[in-house]
């Protein structure tokens, strides 16, 4: 785009223009269609169909079917477990990726790239390895196990377990998302309003939060998604009793497993329409957040 | 010390922003991860090493890095494609393609994993054209290969499309003005400038392959020495309580993702100052 804008401002000739009126920074138009077509058919074959594919099991077997799984008991335990976990793990999560990112982005301080990379830890980790250190801590024969198990108190095979392990895993994604934004912004107006006398949470409050507020929520977004639809890491802390530690994701295995696969995709088309809701949401919040950035970048 | 730890500021919070952040960053993510490291180490070394290195093992390793490797390669190839057709050129619902391209992102690995292997399987959508040919996608190592395919589609779209946004168009007009043609433009000015960038999204689809479980789960059929992926290896230790052996496996993921960390930072660093220099 960039580069057509930029030859049509600037005088250049083609090359040949006798022959073809392309200009000279420019493919020719079956190469482009060529290049267009085959980009198309490879994300219809990877992302489109299998989308698709999703709504279309869901829905074969009848409206009713699909509406009898998902308000079946189990189906409605796992959905709100679900909605519980990515609600105590997003606002904490929303919580430190303030935090990190006040510190690093306003301050300097030694060892601000290391903490950097440490954050970002999570992301490089496999999800069963992510569960794994979980059980390895509460777990019955884990660090904290025996005296866990004496005051009758149960992480592992429970909420709170499938509560840390989604904490674990989304652990970076607003901390990263801040981090860039709010050190492109650089601290200029805060100190400006500390000068004047304002207090830190007027600070926060009143300069950086306006400057922030969709890059955090862009960030939140992305945690969410990621909190609701986990599966490895919670799947190694769950036990997977059903109706009590299954989340969304894990029924739709149960169910799947059991061959039972209209209910297993009607619970999974749930979890696919979240996924475009985040889709939208994210590239609405993105633009936004984006413009913020490019704001307060001009001098 | 001659330097101070920190840099004097007038803003206030740096000693609670940074105090919270260490924490839970302890907390959640060190403590936790360290766990894994010892209790590995209550392992002698020729112990570890029998450990992670019996042939059903080995099998893993080489379906889970072979996979991920293609997967990665198809990858970067068809990523630099889409990337360039969604900042090159304009066609109809090109907004809404560009949205989607960050589908497995957004999308539950479970679900990417059930609704793969229902397209893939022999009466698939998808899987019933190969059938005929007597090739079977579903539950196979190809279908390993399909599904961290999806997952790490986004990866080189995404770290190629900022950068080709900036190539300098006065750059393609030189080489144009001194008679190259558009394929020598591409390969000796487009090439180099997104090298960096293209390698690191290939580093970034590869590290996420490697860790993936719940998208290849579905569809890889799971038969030990054949289909069957180290994560998975993890989870059937730990289901016969073989809790030393598990964590051993996961040490060696552990390790090799800190390594494949520390070359994509290394890879962000070169692509910045690629960027920069130009």
């Amino acid at each position: 785009m960039a580069c057509e804008h930029a030859t049509m401002s600037t005088v250049t000739l083609p090359l040949d223009v006798g022959r073809s009126r392309l200009r000279a920074t420019q493919e020719p138009t079956w190469v482009r269609r060529t290049l267009i077509g085959v980009a198309l058919a490879f994300l219809t074959l990877f992302l489109f169909v299998p989308l698709i594919s999703v709504f279309y099991e869901a829905l074969r077997k009848g409206v009713g079917v699909y509406f009898a799984s998902i308000v079946e008991p189990d189906a409605l335990s796992a959905i709100k477990l679900t909605l519980i976990s990515a609600a105590i793990a997003v606002p904490l999560n929303v919580l430190f990726g303030i935090a990190a990112a006040w510190a690093i982005a306003k301050f300097e301080f030694r060892g601000k790239n290391l903490l950097i990379t440490l954050i970002d830890l999570p992301f490089s980790v496999s999800p069963v390895v992510s569960g794994l250190i979980y059980v390895l801590i509460f777990g019955l024969q884990g660090w904290l196990g025996p005296w866990l198990a004496e005051h009758d108190l149960k992480v592992i095979f429970a909420v709170p377990g499938i509560v840390m392990a989604t904490i674990f895993v989304t652990f970076p994604f607003v901390a990263r998302e801040l981090i860039p934004l709010m050190q492109a912004q650089g601290s200029e107006e805060e100190e400006a309003a500390a000068v004047l006398g304002a207090s830190g949470w007027q600070i926060f409050s009143r300069v950086t939060l306006p400057n922030i507020k969709w890059g955090l929520l862009y960030g939140a977004i992305l945690c969410n998604a990621r909190a609701m639809g986990e599966f490895g890491a919670v799947s190694v802390v769950s036990g997977h009793i059903r109706g009590s530690t299954n989340t969304m994701p894990l029924h739709v295995e149960i169910l799947y497993n059991e061959y039972n696969f209209a209910a297993a995709f009607a619970v999974a088309s749930l979890l696919a329409l979240l996924a475009l809701v985040t889709l939208v949401l994210k590239s609405v919040v993105g633009d936004r957040a984006a413009t913020d950035k490019e704001q307060d970048t001009k001098p | 010390m001659v330097t101070t730890f920190k840099r004097h500021s007038v803003l206030p919070g740096f000693n609670l922003a940074l105090g919270f952040t260490l924490l839970y960053l302890c907390l959640i993510v060190l403590i936790p991860l360290s766990a894994a490291f010892i209790k590995t180490a209550t392992l002698s070394w020729p112990q570890f090493w029998a450990t992670v290195t019996t042939p059903r093992v080995v099998a893993s390793y080489r379906l889970t890095f072979g996979a991920s490797l293609a997967a990665a390669l198809l990858n970067a190839l068809f990523g630099l494609l889409v990337a360039w057709v969604l900042v090159r050129y304009r066609f109809p619902g090109k907004q809404i393609i560009d949205a989607l391209v960050d589908l497995p992102f957004a999308l539950p690995t479970a679900v990417a994993g059930i609704a793969l292997t229902a397209l893939y399987a022999g009466n698939g959508w998808i899987g019933r054209w190969f059938e005929p040919f007597g090739i079977k996608i579903a539950f196979t190592p190809l279908g390993v290969f399909v599904a961290l395919t999806f997952i790490g589609l986004p990866f080189v779209v995404r770290t190629i499309q900022p950068v080709l946004e900036d190539v300098e168009c006065e750059l393609e007009e030189a080489a144009a003005t001194l008679g190259a043609s558009r394929l020598q433009t591409f390969a000796r000015v487009i090439l180099p400038t997104i090298f960096p960038a293209l390698v690191t999204g290939f580093a970034l689809a590869f590290a996420r392959a490697v860790g993936e479980y719940g998208s290849v789960i579905f569809i890889a059929g799971n038969m030990p020495m054949i289909s069957e992926i180290t994560p998975l290896l993890i989870i059937t230790k730990l289901e016969q309580y073989d809790y030393v052996g598990a964590t051993a496996l996961a040490v060696v993921m552990l390790v090799i993702s800190f390594v494949l960390l520390l070359i994509i930072n290394g890879l962000q660093w070169w692509s910045r100052r690629r960027e920069d220099g130009l």
